[in-house]
């Protein structure tokens, strides 16, 4: 259990080694701080450093450790899980001002990077030398890259280009215990652990990234989009059975249906096909030869699956027209419901008929509605439920049918989280995709890397093992319930 | 455990069942998840050492184990789970030969993106060593395509990580923490991949020069060119001419085409049926060794690694390449002339196979950055160190 002093003690170790505005310890600005991207959660933290360098890091981590004091960090703060959720009585360390490039290697394949760094910068300094960074999140004007790999948040290019996670080749990692270490390195393939492969994706709960050296994928040749017009999500979901089945790996293939069109056209009238129940965005990207040919068979497929409507981007500006619809779809729900929560189950991208329907059954019970926005090739869902929160019941309604569209997906085979993590928002869900075992066995991880368990405690996993204890059956209740440090949900 | 609920399991270790040279005393034959975990757990109970086998075909590979009481052979664990080829997913038991299951997906249309670089690997020893081949440049490695694992740990518990879906972040990503340990960590019974259709049309396209050096402007305008190489190889034998071969994938017409511009960017080409296999053999009487650089340096390691004796063969357009030689005095004193130079690049040169005299002489390993962490993830998993004691990275 943290006391009120150890903080104090950490706030004073750090006045000795940091400058006085590199804390924040004003109780409104750290109110600034009090959530990430998901805004129903909010905890004030204790304590916020604005780090300025690795040695930062290491040095508030280091005083952590030595107090026994939690910490979370944070880039951008565009988490839609919570992840980034500080605690109330520990350190939160902002990495948003580690925005350096330092160092594009297009000969390597790789650059270098701070975490802070904007995702789309990467790409933008990598373009000039014929090559991109291939992970987008939607947010990814201006999420961090630190923030992609605590998450392994992909965005819509994953289907072709594999996952963040494919295309980070080392990070410098500040442990929970104040150590630096560099996993993975320049070449493929570190003998050794692939401890870089268990960070990808751990939410901050094995230590905090101070550099990142990231693959950079040739910038492709050829890029064609179609935006293409259905009257149902049925006759969409067909097209991209086709696609697939016929044996092409799209860039991109994004779904939107009918609520999502018309919340993206109240909010950037993206000028999307007049009645369609469903869009496609399908992106084919490589060289100009291949693009054509298959492009050209996408288009007839969706024509066959009862595509009404059909606008290929001539260029770089209609492409953008294009998916602007698609990334803003998020934030411009907000333009037809006051209140909405942000699912992200992934489903057997063959089960999407099945399950759209089941949802909307789901949501009529409840009397609520759903936008669906997804990545259609993979399986991702981006449900989003509406709701408004003053109205009495409705916000409870709308959590119970949040949960019950991940049950949904995992009864279908599937996962609670395709990029956005599980954060603060899920972990109460992580014992109904494994076992306690499984659970179990992914802390012998977390012990490793954090026997004292202050990394972002309180994510990812609804009841944490205590380190020391040995793996296996234990009756009776957790250590951490019995010692009324931790729930069970 | 009652010793009659494994008898059937289990029986003596021979020669034959030698790993790196160490005789098991016992051999378990487990033929499902289930089995493993009792045998697991009978194995811990007992306090015996234990190392997994698939088929056996890398069982040279690594530091011979200090301890071997227990091989647990995987090879009747030859199942394909499930094949969901509308999901580009498929399920396998870990003893299943990676040749059987491109031989199952096969009629979809599909393939799991690796190749078969060491003849009779099941995919169980795929993800133990990491061992992908040429077809990395386009489509990843093992790490890259593994979605989730089922693990039996050595006290026995049955663990799952991942799922059977493509995407997913759901909790620690355990799959990738099993691909490359050595069985260290656990016995993976179980793995689901995602699939890749097989294209329409696949060639090879091979030019020769005159040494790794000077391919080496030719690998870098391939490797940053449009042309989507699915794979850029190197082919180099000391006092012979080098084989740079590019491979192409995609549509009948697309392949025709680009053929046409990997003709302009190299020269005059020769198809050659290019070997997938790792360069020599991997017997335990070669010595073996993997080098890893960032992709610039990639050249010229090669060339060091022929002007040392060894043939050398591998991906030259990522920064993986093999090398094999049967003379083991020229094996021993290059190793760490090659560890320096790969070391510069930010790789490493690890020797994955050798006979006994090269083994008596060398690091394995070499140098590994992390390696506190790693023993202190091994002590989590393992705490008694009783899977392969000893024969991963600083002792592990």
């Amino acid at each position: 259990m943290v006391d009120s002093g150890s903080v104090t003690r950490v706030l004073q170790r750090l006045r000795s080694q940091l400058p006085e505005a590199a804390l924040v310890t004003d109780r409104t600005r750290l109110r600034t701080y009090e959530c990430d991207g998901l805004l129903h959660y909010r905890v004030v933290p204790a304590l916020v450093v604005l780090a300025r360098s690795a040695d930062d890091v290491r040095t508030t981590v280091a005083a952590c450790a030595a107090e026994g004091v939690p910490f979370v960090a944070r880039g951008s703060g565009t988490g839609l899980s919570g992840g980034a959720l500080p605690h109330a009585d520990g350190v939160l360390i902002v990495t948003s001002q580690l925005r350096q490039i330092h160092e594009v290697a297009p000969h390597d394949q790789r650059a270098v990077v701070d975490p802070g760094v904007i995702n789309l910068q990467v790409s933008q300094a990598a373009r000039p030398h014929g090559y991109y960074f291939a992970p987008d999140p939607s947010s990814q004007q201006i999420c961090s890259v630190g923030g992609n790999v605590a998450e392994n948040s992909g965005g819509a290019h994953c289907l072709k280009y594999g996952f963040t996670s494919n295309h980070v080749l080392s990070v410098d990692l500040v442990t929970p215990q104040g150590d630096s270490v560099t996993l993975g390195t320049r070449a493929p393939d570190a003998p050794g652990y692939d401890l870089l492969g268990a960070v990808v994706g751990s939410e901050g709960t094995l230590g905090v990234a101070t550099s990142v050296t990231v693959r950079l994928v040739r910038s492709p040749e050829s890029v064609q989009t179609l935006l293409a017009g259905f009257r149902t999500t049925d006759d969409a979901g067909s097209a991209v059975s086709a696609v697939i089945g016929a044996g092409i790996v799209p860039a991109a293939i994004e779904m939107m249906d009918a609520l999502a069109i018309e919340a993206a056209e109240a909010a950037v009238a993206c000028n999307y096909p007049d009645e369609a129940g469903a869009v496609l965005v399908v992106e084919l990207d490589g060289p100009a030869e291949e693009v054509e040919h298959e492009f050209a068979a996408v288009e007839r497929m969706c024509r066959e699956a009862g595509a009404f409507e059909q606008r290929v981007a001539a260029d770089d500006d209609e492409r953008a027209a294009i998916w602007r619809g698609r990334k803003s779809a998020f934030a411009a729900v907000g333009r037809i419901s006051p209140d909405y929560i942000v699912q992200d189950g992934v489903i057997p991208r063959t089960a999407l008929p099945e399950v759209l329907r089941e949802m909307t059954r789901l949501a009529d019970e409840r009397g609520l509605r759903v936008a669906n926005v997804f990545h259609a090739g993979d399986g991702n869902l981006h449900p989003l439920v509406l709701f408004d929160e003053s109205a009495p019941g409705q916000g409870e309604r709308a959590e119970e049918l949040s949960g019950a569209i991940l049950d949904l997906c995992l009864a279908h085979g599937g996962s609670i989280t395709g990029e956005h993590g599980v954060g603060a928002d899920k972990a109460k869900h992580m014992p109904k995709m494994f076992s306690d075992d499984d659970l179990d066995t992914m802390q012998l991880v977390r012990c490793a890397f954090d026997p004292d368990g202050i990394a972002n405690p309180g994510k990812i996993y609804p009841t944490p093992r205590l380190c020391g204890e040995r793996p296996g059956k234990h009756t009776g209740p957790h250590p951490v319930q019995a010692a009324g440090l931790g729930e069970v949900f | 455990m009652p010793a009659s609920v494994l008898r059937p399991l289990v029986r003596p270790g021979t020669d034959t069942d030698a790993v790196a040279g160490v005789v098991p005393r016992l051999v378990a034959e487990p033929a499902s998840t289930d089995d493993v975990s009792r045998v697991m757990k009978d194995a811990a109970a007992q306090g015996h050492s234990v190392v997994v086998r698939g088929n056996g075909s890398k069982s040279t590979w690594g530091v011979p184990p200090s301890s071997l009481d227990l091989l647990v052979d995987l090879s009747r664990m030859n199942r394909v789970l499930e094949h969901e080829a509308g999901d580009l997913i498929v399920s396998a038991q870990a003893g299943t030969p990676l040749a059987d299951l491109q031989e199952a997906l096969a009629p979809a249309g599909q393939r799991l993106g690796v190749d078969d670089v060491v003849p009779r690997t099941t995919i169980g020893g795929l993800i133990a060593t990491n061992v992908s081949g040429p077809r990395r440049v386009a489509l990843g490695t093992v790490r890259d395509l593994v979605i989730g694992v089922t693990v039996v740990r050595a006290d026995g518990v049955v663990a799952k990580a991942g799922g059977k879906v493509v995407k997913n972040v759901a909790g620690y990503d355990l799959s990738k923490l099993m691909v490359g340990s050595f069985g260290t960590l656990g016995v993976v019974t179980e793995a689901t991949f995602r699939l890749h259709p097989v294209p329409e049309a696949s060639t090879w396209l091979t030019v020769e020069a005159e040494s790794p050096s000077a391919a080496s402007d030719l690998i870098a305008s391939v490797v940053h060119s449009q042309v989507v190489p699915a794979a850029v190889e190197v082919d180099a034998v000391p006092g012979a001419p080098t084989r740079l071969s590019v491979l192409l994938e995609g549509t009948e017409r697309g392949v025709a085409q680009r053929s046409e511009r990997v003709r302009d960017l190299l020269g005059t080409t020769t198809t050659y049926d290019v070997p997938l296999a790792l360069p020599g053999h991997a017997d335990g009487a070669r010595t073996l060794l993997k080098l890893t650089t960032q992709i610039s340096s990639a050249p010229e390691i090669a060339q060091a690694a022929v002007d040392l004796g060894f043939h050398v063969r591998g991906s030259v357009g990522v920064g993986v390449l093999y090398a094999s030689t049967g003379e083991a005095a020229r094996a021993s004193a290059a190793v760490g002339t090659l560890r320096t130079l790969t070391g510069r690049s930010g790789g490493a040169a690890v020797v994955l196979d050798a006979p006994t005299d090269v083994r008596d002489v060398v690091d394995m390993w070499g140098p590994v950055q992390g390696l506190d962490l790693m023993r202190r993830v091994k002590h989590e998993f393992d705490p008694d160190n009783r899977l392969a004691p000893g024969r991963f990275v600083g002792g592990i």
